[in-house]
């Protein structure tokens, strides 16, 4: 850590007796960041506005919701037609729940591709593992709180899981619902707990991001620094990168929000929750689609549910499975087809699970799921043995220094390119 | 062995019949006739709004309740604060307790939500033949197709049902309804309403303007809404070019 | 590399010059936009359609006998409807050449003699005063007193002693009737 210098007074003497300063000129100022990371990198930090977005307008919401079962619903529409802005505030937060599930998996994905769950970034896949989960039970919780149908009915099956659990299971899962059914003590129960996550999500992202600043960013061609000359400092480098990635992801996002703010929704949710009528088709939120398709394909409730839990636990076993030495997908001719049939694989699995069971669609699901497993339990540790991997770059500085890293160097020219 | 070939065959029928059920389940693909608030630059149509006021309040008002909409906030599609008393007052509510401790009715005002045809559901469902009509203030967001569902639905009733369709007594044939077989009996025809800016009530028009109507009544943000969207995208637009521009400047040197 | 934009500094002011612009031009405008996009964040604190369309409340007083007080609501504030006594009205009419700390005419401050109407809210932190009871203590003007600093008002609802700075507000209303008012 170099020196904090200051002419300022003020700012000297909160240095004195809190070094807030020079660990934000080290972090977010001096950090030496590769200087070859392409587009691909600006979604962490897009994932991190995101939830500062939905913590800022779901505390706004929280101010006119009101969570009781006869009048959640309600409330939530007094939102949307008398709180000035109301419906801004919350299409914001319903369409910003689509949008953070979208950074985050292209975050993931970006990890996966490049390596960056590999030595020394245990820790910090981990961490981003649980960040993942946390967001993941936050948004299940959320949708249950407008108190419409999907809500209800969502909360009513995925809660029972949990009742897959031999001997345990149904008193887990009365505990879940203080009751004998999703009641209103579950709806207090999930508003609290949604409300708390974002900002254990916050606190998380500050382990993680600390867990990075410590091993520093992996990077596009998946070698590591060797010289002061292979980085730049983040700002004002990629403070300004981040920000156009900002202004472009806002764009996109707003244009939701504007103009199709109940595309990601389902229409049943506009109907109040009524237990004594499930609607004939019920499918959670799409950024569950792919592990909901994995649940179905077990025609064992337990075995379902325990598969549906391992899609998301064989991610923490993810830097011992893949054996590869290189770390970039880029060098890595064989695992790069892999990878492609893998992003296919979930998007076949998101498919089937939005469609209604069905025997070819149960089938097809089966596949899909064996699929998963087999490229993390079988295809990568064995990739990793049998691969020959194409010859790395010296340097990030000068990739095309040797002659074997020609053609590597080619292919990573137009994903550089700032 | 015998089981095995029940089981297979079971199966294939199954398989075969699961298409036909999706099928069915979406049911025909509905009518899109347009809206004036279709599309970004889409907004509501003043007038339209207004007759499709006029239908819900003269016909669908009968048995449907509107409870998410407040009188007052027919001052958007143009009524006047007096047409809105007016109207409001022509139910009465529940008001109470008062100083001896009874509940009365009171006349409508503005501020209360539209009064409901019937005291509750129960009420609602006894009067209807034991299926209570839907509250309608959400319907054009609560079904897929929305306004089109709306429109559709109107216009899709027949007489007889095709062969093979067999509708329940006290129901009523319905070729966009899921399952065919709806409880309301067909709700316009051609002039059920005359309408006050002197255009022909068709069956079309009227339920293209209660369409428009019960989207407003689900989403009466949407100008406010594609209003400030164009607003905050251009700007957004300015800002990212920008941002765009300055990284240029910043990164030139790097290579 | 690090120091590669300062190697370039001395050779163009140019691109120096119109990098300052740049980043002044987008710092402006995202300042600009950040301000913007708070507005709807504090403007969905103010309140909300639904609550200003309550504000009005009709009262029928028919049942309030000489010297007694009703309590009503509005916009969640009790408001005091007084049927003055000749005496209470005669004193409020006299106390207009006191030395008044807040100088308002009682005749300024009703619309009929006999009905004082106000917000029953102390103006100094907020309590509701007392003295709409026949058993209250009125305080020594024979008006209302709150209890929670001992401010106390007169027979017109005037501040006459106490830390409260401003007399008791009076509403906007109309007799609607001979026994109604609507308040708001």
């Amino acid at each position: 850590m170099s020196a904090y210098k200051t002419n300022n007074k003020m700012v000297g003497w909160i240095e004195e007796r809190l070094p807030i300063f020079s660990m934000l000129q080290h972090s977010a100022v001096e950090y030496p960041t590769p200087k070859n990371l392409n587009y691909w990198w600006n979604f962490g930090s897009l994932a991190g506005f995101m939830l500062v977005v939905m913590i800022l307008t779901g505390v706004f919401l929280a101010m006119n919701y009101t969570p009781h079962t006869t009048m959640a619903f309600n409330s939530v529409e007094r939102i949307m037609r008398d709180v000035n802005y109301g419906w801004l505030l919350r299409y914001l937060h319903m369409n910003g729940a689509s949008m953070f599930f979208v950074l985050v998996y292209t975050h993931m994905f970006r990890g996966l591709y490049y390596g960056s769950y590999k030595a020394p970034r245990e820790l910090l896949w981990w961490v981003g593992v649980v960040i993942f989960l946390a967001m993941m039970a936050t948004a299940f919780m959320g949708y249950v709180l407008p108190w419409g149908q999907m809500s209800f009915w969502g909360a009513t099956v995925i809660t029972n899981l949990f009742s897959a659990f031999p001997v345990v299971g149904q008193y887990i899962v009365t505990w879940l619902w203080g009751g004998f059914s999703v009641d209103n003590p579950t709806l207090n129960r999930f508003f609290s707990l949604h409300y708390l996550l974002p900002f254990v999500i916050f606190a998380l992202v500050f382990i993680h991001l600390w867990a990075l600043h410590t091993v520093k960013s992996n990077n596009p061609l998946g070698i590591d620094v060797k010289s002061p000359q292979d980085t730049i400092p983040f700002h004002p480098y990629f403070t300004i990168k981040d920000l156009f990635g900002i202004g472009v992801f806002m764009m996109v996002y707003l244009a939701f929000v504007f103009y199709a703010p109940n595309f990601f929704g389902e229409p049943d949710n506009y109907i109040p929750a009524n237990p004594m009528v499930t609607p004939p088709h019920i499918v959670p939120e799409w950024y569950f689609l792919p592990f909901y398709a994995i649940l179905r394909a077990v025609p064992n409730k337990l075995g379902g549910v325990l598969m549906m839990f391992g899609a998301i636990v064989v991610l923490l076993f993810l830097p011992w499975l893949d054996t590869s030495k290189v770390r970039s997908g880029r060098f890595r001719p064989i695992f790069k087809q892999a990878f492609l049939l893998f992003i296919i694989d979930c998007v076949v699995l998101g498919y089937v699970g939005s469609q209604p069971p069905a025997d070819t669609i149960t089938l097809i699901g089966r596949i899909a799921t064996a699929y998963y497993f087999f490229h993390f339990l079988i295809l990568l540790p064995l990739l990793g043995k049998i691969e020959k991997p194409k010859p790395l770059p010296a340097s990030i500085s000068a990739p095309v220094l040797r002659g074997g890293g020609m053609a590597a160097g080619a292919t990573a020219k137009p994903m550089e390119k700032a | 062995m015998q089981k095995l070939i029940r089981n297979v065959l079971a199966a294939a029928l199954v398989a075969g019949a699961a298409p036909a059920a999706l099928a069915n389940e979406g049911g025909p693909e509905l009518m899109k006739p347009g809206f004036s608030f279709d599309g970004v630059f889409g907004r509501y149509d003043p007038a339209a709004l207004k007759r499709g006021f006029q239908v819900f309040h003269e016909i669908c008002s009968n048995c449907h309740s509107l409870s998410l909409v407040a009188y007052r906030n027919l001052a958007a599609i143009g009524l006047t604060e007096d047409e809105i008393k007016a109207v409001a007052a022509e139910r009465e509510i529940q008001a109470g307790p008062n100083d001896e401790g009874q509940m009365f009715n009171r006349p409508g005002r503005p501020s209360d939500h539209y009064i409901p045809p019937f005291p509750n559901e129960k009420a609602a469902a006894v009067a209807n033949g034991g299926a209570a009509p839907p509250d309608l203030s959400l319907m054009a967001k609560a079904r897929h197709g929305g306004p089109n569902y709306i429109y559709s639905l109107m216009l899709g009733f027949e007489d007889t049902p095709p062969d093979g369709v067999h509708i329940p007594d006290g129901k009523f044939y319905n070729k966009f309804f899921p399952g065919n077989a709806i409880s309301m009996p067909p709700p316009i025809q051609d002039d059920a309403v005359t309408y006050a800016d002197g255009t022909k009530a068709t069956k079309a028009q009227i339920a293209h303007d209660v369409a428009t109507f019960l989207n407003w009544a689900a989403e009466p943000e949407l100008d406010a809404r594609k209003s400030l969207g164009l607003k905050v995208l251009g700007f957004l637009a300015v800002l990212t070019a920008l941002f765009y521009a300055l990284k240029r400047q910043i990164w030139k040197n790097v290579h | 590399m690090a120091d590669s934009a300062s190697h370039a500094q001395p050779a163009s002011t140019d691109g120096q010059t119109r990098r300052d612009f740049l980043l002044y031009a987008t710092t402006a405008v995202g300042v600009v936009g950040t301000g913007l996009a708070l507005w709807p964040f504090v403007h969905s604190m103010n309140p909300a359609a639904d609550t200003l369309a309550l504000s009005t409340t009709d009262v029928d007083f028919s049942a309030v006998q000489v010297g007694q007080a009703i309590t009503v609501v509005w916009r969640g504030k009790p408001v005091f409807i007084r049927h003055r006594t000749p005496e209470e009205i005669a004193q409020a009419r006299k106390d207009d050449s006191a030395d008044l700390r807040d100088p308002q005419k009682d005749a300024d401050r009703v619309k009929k003699p006999e009905w004082l109407v106000l917000i029953g809210v102390c103006t100094h932190l907020g309590c509701v005063p007392l003295g709409q009871k026949p058993s209250d203590p009125k305080g020594e003007f024979g008006g209302w007193f709150c209890p929670c600093h001992g401010s106390q008002y007169d027979t017109s609802g005037r501040i006459r002693k106490g830390p409260a700075p401003l007399n008791l507000e009076v509403p906007p209303y109309a007799f609607t009737s001979d026994t109604t008012i609507r308040i708001g």
